[in-house]
């Protein structure tokens, strides 16, 4: 059998199984990658949701098997080739300053561990909460002397997963209150403001109805612990801020742009809502 | 069916109602939430209401509910109730307010309206992600409308 017949039959199977039943991925799976790295995908919400959550699911529940599968194994998971690349990049001078990153950050394995989860976070010097891609810019132009990289571009997403690796499987645990809670408070604005002419907010669909089919879209939490992400359907890794965009265009709304100041908040705010769950980038989606 | 709405399609461009059709803001809602005044003055096509029910760029209705009716469809949603009994559960009147703007009849609810042109945070030009630079259109014409009522209107329990 061909590929191409057998994802039409596919297709066909699935169609039947969804219309009349629900369709459901298996959400009582649990994630272990490389056989030994134990993922939490399920726990007890954090304490800012309780009035609205008893639990937070990671987005690989509501996969199906083949796509799950997928997330298990680093040779099997296409976005540790995005990783591979971006260690090159990791040693790679680059700039006025003649630096690379491990000019300064040495191994990322040492320097890195544990960043991802504690990100978007305050920064004390520049006066704002800051996400991971500013922070690579940051380092970019005023440590390198070299150029910024485009906010969702293929060089910041497969950079932030290789930093996101090194915290794979620590609890997300980002920081909402002191200097962070104005940002924070604003992203939940956002998260909960209905826009577009569809007239949605983030929560009519994550908050309200995960677990619920749209069409053949499974409706996860949104939860952005896997991100940056491979999604199938593009074939290559996705930053949060291209999902964000993405899904207030399909509200037909105006979007924010990657990296303004809304979509910072909003990360901020998403973030925390999967504090608690394991930092799983480069998670593997559909 | 399919010149019927290519023609209605035409006449639309540029947003304006077809002379005799009740604007978006114009649509006199009553204290539930219902329509009883057709939106074209006739009634509508049952058949093109089904097509228009089961089309993603249209009304879509299957993104959310499941339509026994339209079986034939791939991948019903489970986010708003099934649509079965449909014409049974609901008058006509209730049906159009539940179509023009839901929000009228269920505070609330996630459901988008498919015949409302203003007040929206951030409207954008359909899909594109950009601000919309002209008025807005409604997601369904007044006939449109009319025909996915039709198209409820002959659903019953199974």
């Amino acid at each position: 059998m061909t590929k191409p017949m057998g994802k039409t039959l596919t297709a066909i199977a699935l169609a039947a199984v969804a219309f009349g039943s629900v369709a459901s991925a298996d959400e009582t799976a649990e994630l272990v990658v490389n056989g030994d790295l134990n993922m939490v995908t399920r726990t007890a919400a954090p304490a800012h949701l309780s009035d609205v959550l008893d639990e937070i699911n990671s987005g690989w529940l509501y996969r199906k098997d083949e796509t799950q599968s997928l997330q298990t194994d680093d040779f099997d998971n296409p976005g540790m080739i995005f990783v591979d690349l971006a260690q090159d990049e990791w040693d790679t001078v680059e700039g006025t300053e003649d630096k690379s990153c491990a000019s300064c950050h040495d191994d990322v394995e040492d320097s890195m561990k544990g960043v991802r989860a504690v990100y978007p976070k305050w920064n004390e010097t520049a006066g704002e909460v800051r996400t991971l891609a500013m922070q690579i810019n940051d380092c970019r132009v005023n440590q390198m002397g070299a150029d910024k990289w485009k906010y969702t571009g293929g060089d910041m997403a497969g950079m932030e997963a290789l930093i996101s690796v090194q915290s794979r499987g620590m609890p997300v645990d980002v920081a909402i209150d002191g200097p962070a809670q104005s940002t924070w408070e604003e992203g939940k604005e956002m998260y909960y403001t209905r826009t577009g002419q569809l007239d949605l907010s983030c929560a009519n669909c994550h908050e309200e109805n995960y677990g619920n089919m749209i069409r053949a879209d499974h409706l996860s939490q949104g939860q952005i612990n896997g991100f940056p992400t491979y999604r199938l359907k593009n074939a290559k890794l996705n930053t949060s801020h291209a999902r964000f965009k993405g899904c207030v265009r399909d509200t037909r709304a105006e979007t924010y742009k990657p990296g303004s100041s809304e979509f910072v908040a909003l990360e901020l705010y998403v973030a925390s809502r999967g504090n608690g769950l394991s930092v799983e980038a480069p998670a593997v989606r559909n | 069916m399919k010149l019927t709405s290519l023609t209605l399609a035409a006449a639309l461009i540029g947003g304006a109602a077809l002379a005799g059709e009740v604007a978006p803001k114009d649509v006199q809602y009553d204290e539930s939430g219902a329509v009883a005044a057709s939106l074209t003055g006739g009634a509508g096509d049952a058949m093109n209401g089904a097509m228009l029910a089961g089309t993603k760029s249209k009304g879509n209705c299957v993104a959310c509910h499941a339509i026994t009716a339209l079986a034939d469809v791939p991948f019903h949603g489970e986010v708003g109730p099934s649509l079965d009994g449909a014409g049974e559960r609901w008058s006509e009147a209730e049906l159009r307010g539940l179509l023009t703007d839901a929000k009228m009849t269920f505070d609330g609810t996630v459901m988008p309206a498919f015949y409302k042109v203003d007040g929206f945070t951030r409207p954008g030009n359909a899909y594109t992600g950009k601000a919309a630079e002209e008025a807005l259109t409604p997601i369904l014409s007044a006939q449109e409308i009319e025909d996915v009522i039709a198209f409820l209107a002959t659903l019953k329990e199974e």
